[in-house]
């Protein structure tokens, strides 16, 4: 028999502190609709798409009445596009194109798979995939991009990390009238996940069903209220807490994710544990660090601190839900959340700090805006030791850098909703351009030799 | 179908009569009810069965109506969201 505590902290949790479903996304098998012509592919994915996510609004509305939790975002993930428009050379801006009319006529905000695995090797339809990301990116709205470019088995593609520079360069300079929005939605991963329901680095791995819904639930200000007035705790006794916390949250998600599985006529695949943060105030990732005992994050003791929470939140999550995949950890976006927002302001927090951050948590350096005239060459170095973290400590780690056109370290950008806004944050003035242009592999770790 | 009502607002004469109202009116029986203050805020939970003929959605349309006219806040959730959250 249900409490009545227990009732009503659950509606306190939706009520004041922002509990959420942060995203119901059906992942999509778009290999089905390759064809020998290009226009011919674009029609058969459209159909396909508007077909299987039909309902998949009205569902999560349905869902959200009934439990009376919100759900933010509704969206899909699709295969690899690379794969889609190789028998057509590789270029796949009009498929590109038939995905956002696709994504507009369903009425979701973001569709995720405009996508290239390219970890070891990039095939002549890759490169040309990847060089027609900037022109997808600025002639589409909802579309999201990533590649990538390393794993912990098989080393890191330094050709593609060099050529990601270019890519991301080229991208703000065609989305230059709007602060180089495109690259906010471009992810370059080191071990990518293919069943990872966050946008912008969501796609449909080929491992997996033909269609499958993934759930991301969210909750920093769960999480932030739970731990609040714990002054004088025992930092394990904090860590307790936000495991019970993390297991509520998770049960929660499996829930909506089962039903919306069944609803849809999909398979249920992961709940992604991921604390995500968005701009407004009491759902601030930053602001659990600081709960914890920082005066700003980015003080020393912020790496220590987002470990224990990184790993809490996963110890609660894995013990309520059986399947769990994704990214599942915190998210450190730094113009998605007002804690980070405000240190990035001040000062208290710059790109190494971030970078070090990234080793202890998901995903990487993210949404973070960078001067517009660094060179294309240091973004690759940027991508290049996000990718080495990653491949080292066998977990996915990722960039999303915005150079924002005409803008310098003082200045800042705001790009509206979730993606928020943030200033801009200095890179290192020492160059990498011999590094980069070498090209070739960083060959596998030693302990990616485990068979 | 099971759901929990949650009423939540400032307490003042007719807030159960008025609700209660509403539910008998749909059909809804109470199996259980209780009522306490939280800080400050009138607080009461029943726990109601809905039958066939109504959805949850549907009744949480109707009271939030009643809720406005009565100046509280009133929602209508699936008992399973709290089983899933509370019970292993």
């Amino acid at each position: 028999m249900l409490s009545k505590n227990e009732i009503i902290e659950t509606v306190n949790m939706v009520e004041k502190e922002h509990l959420d479903i942060r995203t119901i996304t059906m992942g999509i098998s778009l290999l089905p609709c390759i064809r020998e012509d290009e226009r011919a592919t674009a029609d058969a994915v459209y159909d396909r798409i508007c077909k299987k996510a039909e309902n998949i609004v009205s569902v999560a509305d349905t869902l959200s009445k009934t439990y009376g939790i919100p759900i933010i975002n509704k969206r899909v993930s699709v295969s690899p596009v690379s794969l889609i428009a190789a028998p057509t050379g590789g270029d796949g801006v009009i498929i590109a194109k038939a995905l956002d009319r696709a994504a507009n006529e369903l009425g979701i905000d973001f569709l995720g798979g405009y996508s290239a695995l390219v970890q070891k090797g990039m095939t002549s339809y890759e490169r040309k995939f990847i060089e027609s990301i900037p022109e997808a990116l600025a002639t589409t709205e909802r579309i999201c991009s990533s590649v990538n470019v390393g794993s912990s088995k098989t080393g890191i593609n330094m050709d593609a990390v060099r050529l990601l520079g270019e890519i991301i360069k080229e991208t703000a300079d065609k989305t230059k009238d709007k602060d180089g929005l495109g690259c906010a939605k471009f992810v370059a991963f080191c071990n990518a996940v293919e069943d990872n329901p966050f946008m912008a680095g969501a796609f449909h791995g080929v491992g997996e069903g033909e269609t499958v819904i993934n759930v991301g639930v969210s909750g920093p200000g769960v999480v932030h209220h739970a731990i609040k007035n714990m002054r004088g705790a025992k930092i394990d006794e904090i860590a307790e807490v936000i495991k019970k916390t993390a297991f509520k949250i998770t049960r929660a998600g499996t829930l909506i994710a089962r039903e919306a599985a069944k609803r849809l006529n999909a398979e249920f695949g992961i709940v992604d544990l991921s604390l995500a943060p968005t701009p407004v105030m009491g759902d601030s990732v930053a602001h659990i660090l600081e709960e914890i005992g920082l005066s700003s994050v980015g003080a020393h003791g912020t790496t220590a601190a987002l470990a224990l929470l990184n790993d809490a939140v996963k110890k609660g999550g894995v013990m309520a839900s059986s399947s769990v995949g994704g990214l599942s950890g915190a998210f450190i976006p730094v113009s998605e959340d007002i804690g980070m927002i405000n240190a990035a302001e001040k000062g208290a927090i710059d790109i190494n700090k971030l970078e070090a951050m990234t080793a202890v948590c998901s995903v990487g350096i993210d949404m973070v805006a960078i001067p517009g005239d660094t060179p294309a060459s240091t973004v690759s170095g940027i991508i290049a030791d996000e990718a080495a973290i990653g491949m080292i400590n066998n977990k996915t780690t990722a960039v999303r850098v915005i150079p924002v056109p005409n803008k310098k370290v003082g200045d800042s950008v705001n790009f509206g909703g979730l993606l928020g806004q943030a200033p801009i944050m200095a890179v290192s003035s020492y160059g990498c351009e011999t590094l980069i242009a070498r090209g070739g592999r960083i060959p596998a770790p030693i302990h990616s030799n485990k068979n | 179908m099971k759901a929990i009502v949650s009423v939540i607002g400032k307490d003042k004469a007719g807030i159960i009569a008025k609700v209660s109202a509403a539910l008998a009116e749909k059909d809804v029986n109470i199996e259980d009810i209780s009522q306490t203050i939280v800080q400050g805020n009138f607080t009461m939970i029943m726990m109601c069965d809905l039958g066939d003929k109504i959805s949850v959605a549907e009744l949480a349309a109707t009271l939030d109506k009643t809720g406005k006219e009565a100046g509280v806040v009133i929602r209508v959730q699936h008992e399973d969201i709290f089983n899933a959250m509370h019970s292993l």
